[in-house]
């Protein structure tokens, strides 16, 4: 039971991490910077738990929030850089947050043992939830229950004019912008939003882990991230879930006795549905669509 | 209405412009002729704000525009249909037409409104208006990318060689147009390669040539300028 919990509850996780490049994405952003955010959001709200005794909850959205203000801030600089540079540049963000968490001490003495985070050694002890006697399924219901909220906000986001103006930037941006769309105010705001879905998951992570440290946030992870849209596509927020259950789920935990070869059926993966399934493995379950008619 | 006046704009060390000056009235359809490279595309950008100029001024309704953005002056009623039908592909015909309206926001009664009669004026929008944007032919974008420069209510529209790459049939559908807005008194600027068709429905007609404004008159001066004649609009009885 509990091995099951803990797929949930990483399927969970990445869907977060998922979504939150994909709102990157449709507004033509590529974003290696998802796993600095996530981290971000991870060590904060650890820290806020950990050495200053928070609950949960303002611990985790203090997380989104810093995690939301560094997006912020990486948002005009990833202005003027588009697809490689943007990967590039993005990449090297996540790599300064996790050196930086590498480095990162601040440990103080919690009834007679040491807590907090040791630098290379990970920050060890984030347990919130075991000393206010959660169990593992709760925590899980916990992160779904945000995954579900995360969800609905994104597919009402693409329900009202907000989502056409992401995508139409996305589409092509100079006729975003000579259609009187700020390019700015929407990349920022989606960099922003993206950070601060990122920062949640983090924080989640780290409690439901209750372990982290810099190896966690290694641009394997960033590339988990970008992937689950890209597989996914962006027609909507189901394809993200969807690329999730099926790289974590499937391929990730069915194929174990695969080994390291998994990791290559995954690259080989992505090829395929660009190739084949160019909108996604959501279009799986495309009915025909009435508009796109010959 | 417009008044653009040592206009200088460059890419890197190359001036794509050098001190252009023009203006357009109220009401009128000005027309910007020019071989490939002139400059026509980078005289419309810099007005429109996407591209800086270096020196210069853009006056447009006695307010500057050259040091605001693009967004601002799609609000100061100046709007840019850009070459080649930059129409957003994967977006319903709706949508690409919302997203024109952007500028507009909170004023949902009225955008409705102008959604009615976009798809009045231009029938074939309405019934594809679920269909994305990528799917619909040359003719078809380039009327949704007129319309969704409409949608914004624009004061003055400026077409970057609407006519490019479409059939000639479509040619005259586009041109019949762009000849009813004007009729309607919508003012616009048309930059064009195709200088037949665009003096015959032109009021005003500039000629740009390697960055600079090579002549300034109506297209009746034009006919009256052999070397013009020649050089631009060939020999007409023969076309």
């Amino acid at each position: 039971m509990d091995y099951y919990l803990g797929v949930f509850q990483t399927i969970g996780v990445h869907t977060l991490l998922g979504l939150s490049a994909y709102i990157l994405l449709l507004t033509g952003q590529v974003s290696m910077a998802q796993i600095g955010f996530f981290a971000i959001g991870a060590y904060s709200s650890g820290v806020l738990t950990v050495i200053f005794s928070w609950n949960i909850y303002p611990a985790l959205a203090f997380g989104a929030l810093l995690a939301s203000f560094f997006a912020f801030l990486v948002g005009f600089p990833a202005l003027r850089v588009k697809g490689l540079m943007l990967v590039i540049a993005t990449i090297a963000f996540s790599e300064i947050v996790r050196l930086i968490t590498f480095n990162f001490v601040w440990m103080v003495e919690k009834d007679g043992i040491m807590v907090g985070a040791e630098g290379a050694q990970g920050f060890r002890e984030i347990r919130y939830f075991t000393t206010n006697g959660w169990d593992s399924s709760q925590v899980v219901l916990l992160i779904w229950i945000f995954v579900a909220i995360v969800m609905a906000m994104l597919w009402w986001l693409d329900r009202v004019k907000a989502g056409a103006v992401l995508r139409a930037v996305g589409n092509d941006e100079l006729a975003a912008q000579s259609s009187g769309i700020n390019l700015t105010t929407v990349k920022v705001a989606a960099m922003t939003a993206g950070g601060f879905i990122a920062g949640l998951g983090g924080g989640l992570y780290a409690h439901a882990v209750s372990y982290v440290d810099h190896i966690t946030f290694t641009i394997l992870m960033a590339t988990f991230a970008i992937s689950y849209p890209i597989l996914g596509g962006t027609k909507n927020v189901f394809g993200t879930l969807l690329a999730v259950i099926f790289i974590q789920g499937i391929l990730i935990e069915a194929f174990r006795f695969l080994e390291d070869w998994r990791l290559i059926i995954f690259g080989l993966l992505i090829i395929l549905v660009m190739n084949f399934m160019p909108d996604g493995l959501v279009s799986i379950f495309k009915k025909s669509n009435p508009g796109k008619g010959n | 209405m417009l008044e653009v006046n040592g206009l200088v704009t460059s890419y890197g060390l190359i001036k794509a412009l050098r001190n252009v000056s023009l203006q357009a009235e109220k009401g009128k359809l000005t027309c910007i002729l020019g071989p490939n490279g002139a400059g026509k595309s980078t005289l419309l950008f810099t007005i429109a704000g996407i591209l800086k100029s270096d020196m210069g001024s853009i006056k447009f309704l006695n307010k500057e525009l050259s040091k605001i953005k693009t967004s601002e002056i799609v609000k100061e009623g100046l709007v840019l249909v850009p070459e080649n039908r930059l129409v957003f592909p994967h977006l319903s015909v709706s949508e690409n037409l919302l997203a024109g309206a952007y500028s507009r926001f909170g004023k949902k009664n009225e955008v409705e409104e102008d959604l009615e009669s976009m798809y009045k004026r231009f029938p074939i929008l309405k019934e594809r208006y679920l269909q994305e944007a990528g799917t619909l032919s040359g003719g078809e974008q380039q009327m949704l990318a007129v319309a969704r420069a409409l949608m914004a209510r624009p004061k003055l529209l400026l077409m970057d060689e609407p006519s490019v790459g479409l059939a000639p049939k479509i040619v005259n559908t586009i041109f019949e147009i762009i000849k009813t807005l004007s009729d309607e008194g919508i003012s616009i600027v048309l930059v064009e390669q195709n200088a037949v068709k665009a003096s015959a429905i032109a009021d005003h007609i500039y000629l740009l040539d390697q960055g600079e404004i090579t002549f300034s008159g109506t297209p009746d001066q034009i006919e009256d300028n052999d070397i013009i004649k020649r050089a631009y609009l060939g020999d007409i009885s023969e076309s």
